[in-house]
């Protein structure tokens, strides 16, 4: 199989390879996929109070493109807000890294990653803010 | 090591050896007679080689001349057998037995037998090291079998079946025994007479010898064995296998059959202590890692190993580097192995032979398949050791799976979300 030289660059020298602690609060994260299915994407982003995605990390275990498109949506992330994130479509993903028909599930990964990831944010922030509340009512 | 890289898929082909090369090229050249031409010495002279070749061949796998066959490989041998015997012998019976582990070549040629409604087909399960039981056969034997097609020995995970006890076996019962024996011919003994083999498939490019020619042995005596032929034409081939003979291949095969059977022992030998020092290496320096296949019963150069939490593919881009410019740029030889991993196939499912032998969906995605064989060095199995520990520890810290892992994290208990 013939890689783009973008999936080259980045499963040689991935971006923002890594772990944030996942009990922090300002940081979700998405763990999508399947060992027996073979791939699992780990996507940890730290987002601001105002919802601004500050920094990202991934880890990933699957084929060269899943790795590709994990670590480039870190890099996409990083700067955007919560809302313009949600709108990353996997399609971008194939079309930045060349994707082959047989490599669109890695991208589709990534964008269920990062999905997956903002949601956690959200419900943590969500029991965040829930707690003071609750702390009044007792 | 050369500046193409290393090539450890001796499996999947092996390099021409340049003494058949040697043997082929007169055929390609001046002697290009067609074998079948009776009337002139042009023909006679193709003829002879074509004869010399067909006994260089018998002679590896204890046969007699007549008894081979020429086709273009070991797929259309398989087809040939299987086909054929089903055909020919469809007033005696329509079942076949075969295992879960053997090539596409014969469980595709069954499964074409069943949708046409012409077999019923026994699918024998094997053991957790790919091996298929004897008595197990025995059990699968009715009164309606025509044929059993077991390999000789597994393309993917090396496993060598016990030949002699199924064909003794099939011998009793009065079933046909068919081995595609593609990957076990000229490397470990093969013996039609001690093994109860009736039709053998073989290749010459898994050998060292040039693609696009191979055999199948069709016994011709204590059974004689009788098959409806897939390709009619001219009627060569004693009319089993119409077409003008491959002279310069089968001349080509038959020397690549004599280097084999002169050089076994020692080749055996050599290539199994190669594969024993890639093993012992990268054991010693890796862990969860884990062997598929027999430890012992297997073919001298095959090595197939699980290496958890990397999935295969990725592992191999980074072998393979070097084809592309940044590897190159950094210099580092390129790696040819192949792996179960489902990425590797256009099916998305991981192998099925590791499915068959029990291995998880999850270990599978994992495996490479070395394959050693008789160009390789004691010098690229140390580099490729130390590559491949090096691209596997850097893949695992890139794996979410190996620091869960090592968290203490029992993943199978994990809830995976799969899309």
């Amino acid at each position: 199989m013939a890689y783009s030289d973008k999936v080259i660059d980045h499963y040689s020298n991935p971006r923002n390879v890594g772990s944030f602690a996942k009990d922090e609060e300002n940081v979700g994260t998405g763990v999508v996929g399947a060992p027996e299915c073979g791939d699992v994407m780990k996507l940890q982003l730290k987002i601001s109070p105002e919802g601004v995605v500050e920094d990202a990390r991934f880890k990933t275990f699957g084929c060269g493109s899943a790795i590709a498109s994990s670590s480039f949506v870190t890099e996409l992330v990083k700067g955007k807000t919560v809302d313009e994130v949600l709108e990353i479509r996997n399609t971008h993903i194939v079309q930045e890294l060349s994707l082959p028909p047989v490599k669109i599930h890695c991208s589709v990964l990534a964008e269920d990653g990062i999905k997956a990831a903002i949601a956690d944010w959200k419900k943590k922030r969500g029991q965040a803010e829930a707690r003071p509340e609750a702390a009044r009512a007792s | 090591m050369n500046g193409k890289g290393i090539y450890m898929d001796n499996h999947a082909t092996t390099p021409l050896d340049p003494r058949v090369l040697e043997a082929m090229t007169p055929y390609l050249t001046e002697v290009f007679g067609n074998a079948a031409s009776r009337s002139h010495g042009f023909g006679w002279q193709a003829e002879k080689a074509a004869e010399a070749g067909r006994e260089q061949i018998a002679r590896l796998i204890g046969a007699k001349a007549k008894e081979i066959i020429f086709t273009s490989g070991a797929t259309e041998s398989d087809n040939l057998a299987i086909k054929g015997v089903v055909e020919f012998y469809k007033d005696k019976g329509n079942h076949v037995i075969t295992a879960a582990t053997e090539h596409k070549a014969v469980l595709d040629t069954c499964k074409a037998l069943e949708r046409k409604g012409l077999a019923t087909v026994t699918y024998l399960p094997v053991d957790t090291y790919g091996m298929v039981d004897p008595d197990a056969v025995r059990r699968a034997i009715t009164d309606k079998t025509v044929l059993v097609s077991i390999m000789f020995a597994n393309n993917e995970i090396g496993t060598v079946n016990p030949m002699a006890e199924i064909g003794a076996v099939t011998r009793e019962k009065g079933v046909l025994f068919h081995s595609d024996a593609t990957q076990g011919v000229g490397k470990l003994p093969v013996d039609v007479e001690a093994m109860h083999i009736d039709l053998l498939s073989m290749s010459a490019h898994k050998m060292y010898g040039p693609k696009g020619i191979g055999a199948l042995y069709v016994r011709a005596k204590n059974p004689r064995v009788r098959l409806t032929p897939i390709i009619d034409g001219g009627g060569h081939e004693r009319g089993f296998r119409s077409g003008t003979l491959n002279v310069p291949g089968i001349v080509g095969f038959g020397k690549a059959c004599e280097l084999c059977r002169e050089g076994m022992a020692d080749e055996a030998q050599r290539v199994l202590a190669l594969r024993e020092r890639l093993r012992e290496g990268l054991f010693a320096k890796l862990d969860d890692i884990y062997l598929n296949g027999h430890p012992v019963h297997r073919l001298p150069g095959n090595l197939n190993v699980s290496f958890a939490y990397v999935e295969g593919e990725s592992l191999l881009m980074g072998l393979n580097g070097s084809t592309h410019p940044i590897a190159v740029a950094e210099s580092q030889p390129s790696i040819a192995v192949s792996s179960g991993s489902a990425c590797t196939s256009a099916t998305l499912e991981p192998s099925y032979v590791l499915k068959a032998l029990g291995v998880g969906d999850e270990l599978a995605h994992t495996s490479i398949r070395f394959g050693l064989g008789r160009f390789n060095t004691a010098e690229e199995v140390d580099y490729v050791t130390d590559r491949v520990a090096h691209e596997v520890r850097r893949l695992r810290d890139l794996s979410p799976l190996y620091e869960m892992a090592k968290e203490g994290i029992d993943l199978k208990s994990v809830e995976w979300q799969r899309s």
